[in-house]
């Protein structure tokens, strides 16, 4: 590296933000969790996830959103799985998730306050516990 | 591409003798062989603080807080958690409760601490630039240069109220002013990492965790008083914090933000580490400034003070590490931010290294005015083994003894003192009740008298008589008339000490005179030692009713004094005991009793 002037000082400093500030989790109150079990993966999941992690960097949002990756939500038959909590929002999980829903999810859902048509199914998790 | 997950793995000097190295190394390997090594980002960093249970491994953003790791578990880690998302719950981090799961800003440890000087501890990489300047490193000093002139730097510090965190609470702006305003060719810069109390910590962890926030700091003192040449005083019994330093230091030049014409300004600074040989005198700043110099460590009178004539007669402002590393974020934030934090005298944050009886001991950082029962009880889970608290010492050598009277009390500068006690360095040392305080005061006394450079008579003399009288109560040998000579004998010390060192060496045996009176009384009137911690006071003896005659106790014996046998029971030769306290350690049957 060279000697830097203030405005790579700058630079360097914006360049390297988004990384660290995936790093922190405090005062981040939107989040993105992945259903990342052996099912998932198979369906599509990591593709789904790149795809989230990269929209959600190209609009500035990393200290805001943590990206969480989880095991299986139960929902095998619609994977890949995402799920959305964010105040102000009904928590949200959407189903057949790939790398443009992915990226609609995060423009829509996060930046525009609106859900998607035809990919959110219930949360299956309560019927299982209730069982 | 960037990565989705990352591990941080404490690497603090108390983690890396637990194998947090192995747990590193094994990380990456693992990581390597499962393919993931793409998706996850292993970092070392510095101290999270929660030194109790380390080695601690951090998993984010799962926020995963694993504890007392070892380098076997690594597999697991990688290939559960970071290919199948899946935490490891053996290894999670559970409070009294025994919840399955604890966030991480509902730990007990974490709740009421507030980072400012640790804010990069354990978050970032220390040996890397890159990662300090994308949490707004170097931004300090690029405001200052680009926008801000030496007096503004200087109202921006009054206005925080930053003081001196190396003990005395010297309002640092008042320092630095007055090198600022003295007309010299050359002046200095120095940082003083020459921790010297017993169990303080907090000096060398910041600087293994974030050595940048140190050099950024000292690199805006230049700029302010117009130095262009600083000093790292460092004890050379910190060979890590030594390494991230001269790794940071070296970053630091490449990057353009240390040497000539730093970020292209007219401004030029540079630093240079000095090895301390580990002297408790050598934190004494004017001795510290002679030992730079190439002298013996032997402290100067003051005035002149260093601030005026100080290293090799120059100007010279000198800082403790934890103080400088309060700096940039002050300048980032503004002080108006930093002055709404702490008590109406002290402001800001202040580090404690918490130690002796207390169920989590580590690092932590509370506001000023935050109280001894939040830090002990809340951060601290309260006494070992359920044990009552008898005291906290603070301050080490030169601080006193608080009692449970006073756990309230907010702490800050002004209300430590008027306890008898002082901030100091920040050392936290909880006691409970089979702590014998008369021990502990000789305890500390023996280490001034060892650490006295022997310049001045009063502290030379003095430590000596004090620790020779209390090694005489110690050993139930004392009179009453002994605390009135400690007593005379203290304040001669604290008014004609040549430094602080001789000036506050009294401190502990004075505050637990007045707090512990009754226990000086008892070792002395009653030749018996409460807490059955001073030898020469302790009977052990054998009670016949419950004693079953097993003869462990004779076996043990390294005196052989103790006979007996299965009808007469045992018994112990008082006049040839050593009282070791081996027969009380292994009776099974709690008969040895200790009187």
């Amino acid at each position: 590296m060279a000697k830097m002037t203030l405005d790579q000082l700058r630079k360097l400093r914006e360049e390297t933000k988004g990384d660290m500030a995936r790093r922190e989790t405090e005062g981040k109150e939107i989040q993105v969790v992945v259903g990342m079990g052996t099912c998932g993966i198979a369906a599509g999941s990591k593709a789904a996830f790149d795809a989230i992690m990269k929209t959600v960097d190209l609009l500035k949002l990393s200290d805001k959103v943590i990206i969480r990756q989880t095991g299986c939500m139960g929902l095998c038959h619609v994977e890949p799985t995402v799920e959305v909590i964010m105040p102000g929002m009904p928590a949200t999980i959407y189903g057949k998730v790939n790398a443009a829903t992915a990226e609609e999810i995060v423009r829509k859902h996060i930046v525009e306050k609106k859900m998607l048509d035809g990919h959110i199914y219930d949360r299956p998790a309560i019927d299982i516990v209730k069982k | 591409m960037a990565y989705k997950q990352f591990i941080l793995v404490c690497g603090g000097t108390g983690c890396e003798s637990s194998k947090a190295d192995d747990i590193f190394n094994n990380l990456k390997k693992q990581a390597e062989e499962m393919g993931v090594q793409n998706d996850v980002q292993i970092v070392k960093t510095g101290c999270f603080g929660f030194c109790e249970k380390g080695p601690i491994v951090k998993v984010l953003p799962a926020e995963s807080f694993y504890i007392e790791v070892k380098p076997e578990d690594a597999k697991e880690i990688i290939a559960e958690q970071i290919v199948k998302g899946r935490e490891v719950k053996r290894l999670l981090y559970k409070d009294d409760k025994q919840k399955e799961r604890v966030r991480n800003e509902e730990i007990g440890f974490y709740q009421k601490q507030y980072r400012i000087v640790l804010r990069n501890c354990g978050i970032i990489n220390p040996e890397n630039i890159e990662e300090y300047i994308a949490r707004d490193g170097y931004l300090a000093l690029e405001k200052v240069l680009s926008s801000m002139k030496p007096e503004n730097v200087i109202e921006e510090l009054k206005i925080a109220g930053l003081r001196g965190r190396g003990g005395a609470g010297f309002p640092t702006w008042r320092k630095w002013d007055f090198s600022r305003t003295v007309e010299s060719d050359q002046k200095y810069v120095v940082c003083n990492a020459d921790e010297g109390d017993p169990g303080a910590y907090m000096d060398r962890s910041t600087i293994e965790g974030d050595p940048h926030s140190v050099i950024e700091a000292m690199t805006i003192c230049g700029y302010t008083i117009g130095a262009s040449k600083g000093f790292v005083y460092i004890r050379a019994e910190y060979p890590l914090a030594i390494e991230r330093l001269k790794i940071a230091l070296k970053q630091a030049k490449e990057y353009g933000l240390l040497g000539d014409n730093i970020l292209g300004s007219n401004f030029s600074f540079d630093l240079e580490i000095r090895l301390g040989a580990g002297a408790f005198v050598c934190g004494e700043e004017t001795a510290l400034l002679q030992s730079i110099e190439g002298n013996r460590g032997m402290p100067v009178p003051r005035p002149p003070f260093p601030a005026v004539k100080g290293l090799w007669g120059k100007p010279t402002v000198i800082n403790n590490v934890e103080t400088w590393a309060n700096i940039p974020v002050i300048i980032t934030k503004g002080a108006a931010w930093f002055a709404g934090i702490g008590t109406e005298t002290s402001k800001g944050t202040k580090v404690f290294a918490l130690t002796g009886k207390v169920k989590n001991s580590g690092l932590v950082e509370v506001p000023m005015g935050t109280t001894l029962r939040e830090i002990i009880y809340d951060i601290g889970g309260g006494i070992k083994s359920g044990k009552a608290f008898k005291g906290a010492q603070t301050g080490g050598p030169s601080g006193g003894i608080i009692t449970a009277a006073n756990l309230d009390t907010p702490i800050d500068y002004e209300s430590l003192t008027r306890l008898g006690s002082m901030m100091g360095s920040g050392g936290l040392i909880v006691m409970d009740e089979d702590d014998c305080v008369v021990d502990v005061s000789r305890f500390y006394m023996e280490f001034c008298v060892e650490e006295s450079c022997g310049k001045c008579t009063p502290c030379r003399v003095g430590t000596a008589q004090m620790h020779s009288l209390l090694d005489k109560i110690c050993e139930g040998k004392g009179e009453m008339e002994d605390l009135d000579k400690l007593a005379e004998i203290g304040k001669t010390m604290t008014t004609a000490s040549l430094c602080m060192l001789g000036g506050s060496a009294a401190n502990p045996t004075m505050s637990t005179i007045k707090n512990f009176r009754e226990e000086y009384e008892a070792h002395i009137k009653e030749h018996r030692c409460h807490a059955g911690k001073c030898k020469n006071l302790i009977v052990y003896e054998i009670n016949k009713d419950t004693c079953i005659g097993c003869g462990m106790c004779a076996r043990k014996c390294p005196a052989g004094c103790i006979s007996g046998n299965k009808t007469d029971k045992y018994v112990i030769d008082q006049a040839q005991c050593l009282k070791c306290g081996e027969c009380f350690n292994v009776c099974k049957f709690a008969s040895v009793l200790k009187k």
